[in-house]
């Protein structure tokens, strides 16, 4: 953390318009009182076991171990969390902040991929929230099942056609919605963005991943491991599982990002390989943009990792070398989504495929009584769909 | 007028007993060369003060006639950049001061003390940026002190008093007051506290202007009653674009009510 609040070095801060700086200021004072409060902790933490399901399993996947021939390879299984990703840690976290600690009736949401947007509707059904959700109609087609769910739940998704009609164009409108119904509405930022205090509150309810996964770790390999991979879109996953293992100095940890058709291509999300520093959506961070400060155009084969920036924290351990980012393309999350299915009866959402993906670079080249733990971010119903469309089947 | 011109002429108009009619143009929308042609026309028709939006992709403080304007003027090719090459060339066409703006993000990869050193060459009087809060504004003002431009900071409905105090001290051209909680463009709906919420503001002596929401005649004759001056955004837009033949005739009518 640098000196400043709400900085990580030199990136962080807080950029918005001035009607929302007394609802950040707000939401700080609520987290600050939820870290202390006994009660609200007792809450969520019971609820993380009984209605998540949590600990989530950490598993060896022995046949994927023997096919890559390398370290021994672990998942994360947070594909196994309720809602079938690890969002629902952090949208419980919030929708009971926002109904307990701050006394909102309404919580709005934007989602990409789906997954924040089924987990923040859950989280409104079960704290009795009205709910309504930003969703490009881009992502709609893209994931319509989720947008089915959260139907199902109770949630409005109300559809967002501007710009690339993705997740950066749902935050812009969920911004917008905020700005005007402040005063009744909590806003549930899904990733580890945006204007402080989010950063750190996202990070907050979704470093549990990380505890869990050290203390199994440790229980079934009697140490810590070499490496630790996570997909990087806005960066909530892997937060979740760095946190914990940041003072490890032996624990190498990698963050993969959208490489999409390939950086040379333009058409892709990866912020580190081809991005510059900039102020997009409330934080200072890695935006990719054009000489002008104008926001590029992303593409991604997974809508969840689709967005033009990348969580302030991210930037500070890239550039201080505490992590090392890099990417994967839609072809190798492709490859790596089915070869996890077959290997080993796991179909991972393709988002997590990305980091699938460069274990299956690594593994091979590393002594086998190495350890990897990749963290499977969610699971990949949602995408089978999409997937199918891509290999020319019609379901 | 060299440094310092909103606070100079708002001083000007306030001696005179009389509100401040500011409009707001997007720069660019659908090219500079009209551009130049509507600076000269708000001129004429009475305007105090211009606002010149900086076109950018995500306007997340705005409704969408402006957002659909920024899309016109990305389109034909409008940056930062050529903005201020432009306000340079047009310097001294009128006498109106003008004020810039733009999100943060094309001013901080613009570089921000180049921005500011150039935008005073080119006789940019304030600067208003709608993303950036008075916590995170230290260099951005020291900047903008150095090179002799206003800055003008948002206060809004929902602003505490802690708040409106600091965003006040941080002002100095005046204290642009967003009249609802929401978006650019969006239905004036006054709240009830409306009236004792601007009286707070206006109690720390600085001028208070009024934007956000207002689109007719009607509405900004009443806001001027409260404030020092009245800001007309979307619906000067909107009739730009889609009546442009209109436009002198309800812009006189937004200054004469003003």
């Amino acid at each position: 953390m640098g000196k400043k609040r709400g900085y990580f070095g030199e990136y962080g801060g807080c950029f918005v318009p001035e009607t929302l700086m007394p609802a950040l200021e707000e939401l700080e004072r609520a987290f600050q009182r939820a870290k202390r409060d006994k009660n609200f902790n007792a809450e969520f933490e019971s609820l993380l076991k009984d209605y998540v399901g949590r600990p989530t399993p950490l598993y060896f996947a022995r046949r994927l171990t023997e096919h890559l021939g390398g370290a021994k390879i672990y998942l994360k299984r947070e594909d196994l969390a309720h809602t079938g990703a690890h969002k629902i840690n952090n949208a419980l976290g919030q929708a009971l902040l926002a109904s307990r600690l701050m006394k909102k009736q309404r919580i709005i949401a934007e989602t990409g991929a789906g997954q924040h947007g089924v987990a923040t509707a859950t989280g409104a059904a079960l704290a009795g929230l009205s709910c309504d959700i930003y969703m490009g109609t881009e992502d709609i087609r893209r994931q319509k099942l989720n947008v089915f769910r959260m139907n199902l739940l109770g949630a409005r998704v109300i559809p967002v056609d501007t710009g690339s009609k993705t997740l950066k164009d749902a935050i812009n409108e969920a911004l917008r919605d905020w700005t005007t119904n402040v005063r009744t509405t909590h806003y549930v930022l899904g990733t580890v963005f945006g204007p402080h205090p989010y950063p750190l509150l996202v990070r907050y309810f979704q470093s549990v991943i990380g505890r869990e996964a050290k203390k199994q770790i440790i229980q079934k390999e009697g140490k810590l491991p070499e490496v630790l991979i996570a997909c990087v879109g806005g960066g909530s996953n892997s937060i979740g599982l760095f946190s914990a293992f940041l003072d490890d100095k032996d624990v190498k940890m990698i963050g993969v990002e959208a490489g999409g058709k390939g950086i040379d291509t333009g058409l892709h999300a990866a912020r580190f390989a081809g991005g510059a520093k900039g102020i997009f959506q409330g934080c200072l961070s890695y935006v990719l943009e054009n000489k002008d400060g104008n926001i590029l155009q992303t593409h991604s084969v997974s809508a969840g990792l689709d967005y033009a920036s990348v969580g302030p924290e991210h930037a500070y351990l890239k550039d201080t070398g505490r992590v090392t980012y890099t990417y994967a393309t839609d072809e190798e999350a492709l490859q790596s989504f089915e070869l996890l299915s077959r290997l080993e009866g796991i179909i991972p959402a393709l988002e997590s495929a990305h980091a699938v993906a460069l274990a299956v670079k690594i593994a091979p080249k590393m002594p086998k009584d190495s350890v990897v733990i990749v963290n499977l971010s969610g699971r990949g119903d949602k995408d089978v769909q999409e997937v199918a469309r891509i290999k020319g089947i019609s379901l | 007028m060299k440094g310092f011109a909103v606070r100079g002429k708002l001083e000007y108009i306030k001696k005179q007993g009389k509100k401040a009619f500011i409009p707001y143009i997007m720069a660019g929308d659908p090219s500079l060369d009209e551009t130049a042609k509507r600076l000269k026309l708000l001129h004429e028709a009475g305007a105090d003060l211009i606002e010149l939006g900086v076109p950018f992709t995500d306007p997340l403080a705005d409704g969408p006639t402006i957002q659909r304007a920024a899309e016109r003027a990305l389109n034909s090719g409008t940056t930062l950049r050529k903005i201020i090459s432009f306000l340079h060339d047009f310097k001294g066409s009128i006498d109106t001061p003008i004020i810039l703006m733009t999100y943060l993000n094309p001013v901080f990869c613009y570089g921000i003390e180049k921005f500011f050193h150039d935008a005073s060459e080119a006789n940019v009087a304030g600067v208003i940026f709608p993303d950036l809060t008075v916590e995170e504004s230290d260099s951005y003002r020291d900047f903008a002190k150095a090179y002799g431009i206003d800055t003008i900071f948002l206060v809004a409905p929902t602003s505490t008093p802690q708040r409106v105090k600091k965003v006040v001290r941080s002002s100095t051209g005046f204290v642009y007051y967003v009249s609802i909680t929401g978006i650019t463009g969006t239905e004036l709906r006054l709240e009830s506290t409306f009236n004792e919420h601007i009286n707070f503001v206006k109690s720390f002596g600085k001028p208070v202007c009024v934007g956000f929401g207002v689109s007719t005649p009607q509405e900004a004759k009443y806001v001027a009653k409260f404030a020092d001056g009245v800001i007309v955004g979307s619906a000067i837009v909107k009739i730009f674009h889609e009546a442009p033949e209109r436009a002198y005739e309800f812009i006189k009518s937004l200054r004469e009510a003003v």
